[in-house]
């Protein structure tokens, strides 16, 4: 680390240690502090992107050649479902809003914890809940879904795998997503500290509290979706299947009026990480904070109105197809501003290519790849030719990973010292960072290359013209396992034998870094008070209440 | 690579490639000045920031700019995709149906066939309704692709302008052999079309049972040589104990006539213990070819 000053000792009675209250595991598990609940997601979400890891990593290992590698056509069937189950709503969804959002919001709004604290820690019981659920639909009645994780119908309400309980799962696990958002706008209209005005506060809580509306106004559609498909399966009810009288086009429908909102639950609060770290190492005020707090707002109502571009080759009417195709270009407009904005930040700033920056740049590149290839699939007449083919899987990995997962990691580089109390060495990191960035393009780019040439996705099998770029991209997938590994070791050494960290070891100015590193469980001695914008690096550049030596 | 051409893809990938060389420019834009900034103000050449707080006509140039490239995008495909989806006066319509996991193309004189055969240079209109689950008929050389749905209609139309064939993909995902769900367009001249339409039809050869089970997809789950598959192989079948589901109880029956006209008529009334039950009932087999196909599993050991 940059700071070599004499570490401090850690507070006696940090969040991690406090002196009372129930010790041990039940001091963890029935706890309503919102940096412990935090943590648990932390523990509990990085468990299952390891397992959702592992299944890709086979997946790809089976796509390396054509005809069967290790595994058959229906053990793959499943993999992709698990795979995308797991990643998509036990990870991406509750991802940095659950770990992130619960740890650093009460903090950079100076309140001593959530709103609702006890039903915060429900939301984590049900997240518990849905995926003890999720993984015992895997051994129990039909065997693993197989359906892919949209459940299209009416395939999903045909086949004999054990659809019934993996779409209850998702349900249960939409509660939790719906009582975080809540617990967030709550927490944000009441728990401001004083002088916390709506424009002074933080962009990652202007990203939060984006993303908590879709969370609350969204997520029941698809649980009354979900509840529709196992009545369909269980009784027979004839919504969706055509033999039943039922129609497939309905189901799409609801399918993505929540789950394309839900790209914006998984990106939004990425974005907000994005605007936090920028300004701390580039030392200098964000450029257009309104322009960023709007767009996050105008991404959250746009993106409630561009489910149908998943539909274009559905059989939808083509008045439909151009008004959503429409749309969707429109939607791609509040994501440029905001990468230009994040642009124009770095402009005469005074830079440090700490490793969260460099993270930072990652995302923006990886970002902008899987926004411009959604342009391209933007356009009716190119997307009936990639619709549903490996371009597809190559740009929503782009956006999804190469977006969310790379801002999740910078977020857990940027806030590691304030939730474990100590440094990381940079070194590992930026090593990690090279092996992540080359092994993610080797295994998503070909995925591009081969959509475009006509492999359609979901394929176990595939035709020779395709092998060359199978092959580099299931490389690729080893090359980012790779890198994966050193962050991971890295991480958990420092979080266990890392220097202590002091308060604010980077210079950023929001409120989380006022306080000790951890916090105490009360979060701040004294409500802390607001006098000016976040990032106002001019203020202590006259010395106002410049941190010691900086 | 992609086999015959027609002049609708030329401007699919025209659309393409320009918002591909649109994203580049941004791409390279946005990366130059990220890493020219980040070298150029690191903190040793720079120890203090300007304070700059933003800029409302960059902010308006950034949005407006944007916004009219991403209008014309929308532009190029929609009119592209108008054409898909406008069929020209006098198109031969072929009716598609696709079910777990094949193909068949039926003509307007009653010829079926497994591949699709188009003549050259004439706008061919694909009539498309799937007998089970969702399907996606995709033939990446011409561009086009449209889902296949049960229980409604769907089209798309293409028109090849040179001879040869070119794959044709189900890219929706259909269950256990999605991916092998192929099958070809072949293009040929409009004389060589004629003659392989007017030889087929109602009063063409009668084929032989192995091609007629292949037709009607039961190839792609169950075998002729006693190789597993998704469903029960059928040699050997005929006379032997089945284990059976009926009506959610297990019953032991004799696989007789009368159980594999059931078990071929209505496929989810009884089925095999240990398989799926999602085999869909075969379309339009006339009453002769099933006695046929029963015949020849009878004598299939």
């Amino acid at each position: 680390m940059a700071r070599t000053a004499a570490p401090p000792a850690p507070l006696a009675c940090s969040y991690l240690h406090p002196g009372g209250g129930r010790g041990g595991l039940l001091g963890w598990v029935l706890t309503t502090d919102h940096k412990r609940i935090a943590l648990l997601y932390l523990y509990s979400i990085l468990g299952f992107v390891a397992v959702g890891v592992a299944l890709g990593l086979l997946m790809r290992l089976e796509l390396i050649a054509p005809g069967r590698t290790i595994v058959g056509a229906s053990t793959y069937n499943a993999l992709f479902t698990l795979h995308g189950v797991i990643m998509i709503f036990l990870f991406i969804i509750p991802g940095i809003p659950a770990i992130f959002g619960n740890f650093i919001l009460p903090l950079q709004i100076g309140a001593r914890d959530v709103a609702f604290p006890r039903l915060n820690l429900l939301s984590w019981h049900c997240y518990i809940a849905g995926a003890i659920l999720a993984v015992t639909a895997l051994f129990t009645g039909g065997g693993p879904p197989d359906t892919g994780w949209t459940f299209y119908a009416p395939y999903s309400i045909r086949t004999t795998t054990n659809v019934t309980l993996a779409v209850f799962a998702a349900f249960v696990l939409g509660f939790s997503s719906i009582l975080t958002g809540l617990n967030f706008i709550v927490t944000i209209h009441r728990l401001r500290a004083r002088g916390m005005g709506w424009f002074r506060l933080p962009l990652f809580v202007w990203s939060l509290y984006s993303t908590a509306w879709i969370q609350l106004l969204a997520t029941p559609i698809l649980a009354i979706t979900l509840l529709l498909v196992m009545m369909e399966r269980l009784f027979g009810l004839g919504l969706f299947d055509p033999a039943r009288g039922g129609d497939p086009l309905l189901y799409q429908h609801l399918f993505w009026i929540y789950s394309h909102p839900a790209v914006y639950i998984m990106i939004l609060p990425a974005m907000g990480v994005v605007s936090e770290i920028l300004p701390t190492f580039a030392r200098r005020t964000i450029f257009g904070y309104k322009a960023i707090a709007f767009s996050s707002m105008a991404i959250a109502l746009f993106g409630y109105l561009v489910w149908g571009h998943h539909m274009f080759t559905s059989g939808m009417s083509d008045t439909s197809r151009w008004i959503f195709s429409l749309l969707t270009f429109l939607v791609a407009i509040p994501s440029a501003v905001k990468v230009f904005n994040w642009t124009a930040t770095l402009y005469k700033g005074s830079i440090d290519a700490s490793p969260p920056l460099l993270f930072v740049f990652a995302f923006v590149f990886l970002f902008m790849i899987g926004g411009l290839t959604g342009l391209m699939q933007g356009a009716l007449s190119v997307n009936v030719h990639v619709h549903d083919t490996a371009f597809v899987v190559g740009h929503f990995h782009y956006v999804m990973f190469g977006g969310a997962g790379f801002g999740l990691m910078a977020a857990l580089l940027y806030w590691f010292p304030k939730i474990f109390g100590r440094l990381y060495p940079r070194r590992p990191v930026y090593i990690a960072l090279g092996v992540l960035f080359a092994g993610f393009n080797l295994l998503y780019f070909p995925m591009l290359v081969l959509g475009w040439m006509g492999q359609p996705r979901r394929y176990y099998d595939y035709l020779p013209q395709f092998q060359t770029g199978h092959l580099i991209s299931t490389i690729g997938s080893w090359v980012l396992l790779v890198g994966l590994l050193i962050l991971t070791v890295t991480l958990m050494r420092a979080a266990r034998r890392g220097p202590w960290a002091p308060p604010d070891p980077w210079g950023g100015t929001t409120l989380e870094w006022r306080t000790a590193s951890p916090p105490p469980v009360e979060n701040f001695a004294v409500e802390p008070a607001v006098t000016g914008r976040p990032y106002d690096y001019g203020a202590l550049g006259r010395g106002a209440a410049a941190p010691e030596g900086r | 690579m992609y086999g015959p051409v027609t002049s609708y893809p030329a401007s699919v990938d025209a659309t393409f490639y320009f918002i591909v060389a649109v994203s580049l420019f941004f791409l390279l834009l946005v990366t130059t000045l990220m890493i020219v900034f980040a070298v150029r103000y690191r903190r040793s050449r720079r120890p203090r920031a300007e304070q700059i707080e933003g800029h409302t006509l960059l902010e308006i140039a950034w949005t407006i700019i944007p916004l009219l490239l991403v209008l014309a995008m929308f532009h190029f495909g929609f009119e592209g995709f108008r054409a898909l989806r406008s069929v020209p006066e006098g198109a031969m319509t072929v009716k598609v149906t696709g079910r777990m996991w094949d193909w068949s193309f039926r003509y307007e004189n009653g010829r079926e066939a497994a591949k699709l055969y188009v003549p050259v240079d004439r706008a061919i209109k694909l009539s498309m309704t799937s007998v089970d689950v969702l399907h996606s008929f995709y033939i990446p050389a011409f561009r086009v692709k449209e889902d296949v749905v049960p229980g409604r209609e769907t089209y798309l139309w293409f028109r090849p302008q040179t001879t040869g064939p070119a794959d044709i993909y189900c890219a929706e995902y259909c269950g256990q052999r999605h991916a092998y769900m192929m099958s070809e367009v072949v293009v040929l001249e409009a004389e060589e079309f004629e003659a392989w339409l007017a030889a087929g039809g109602e009063e063409g050869e009668k084929e032989g049972v192995p091609a007629l089970l292949a037709r009607h997809a039961c190839l792609d789950c169950h075998s002729l040589d006693g190789s597993p598959g998704v469903g029960p192989t059928l040699r050997g079948l005929y006379g032997r104990q089945r284990a059976l589901i009926v009506a959610g109880r297990e019953e032991t029956r004799v696989a007789d006539e009368a159980y594999l006209r059931r078990a071929i008529l209505e496929p989810d009334a009884e089925y095999v213990r240990d398989h799926e039950r999602n085999m869909p009932a075969p379309v339009g087999l006339s009453e002769e070819d099933l006695e046929r196909i029963i015949a020849y599993i009878r004598a299939l050991e």
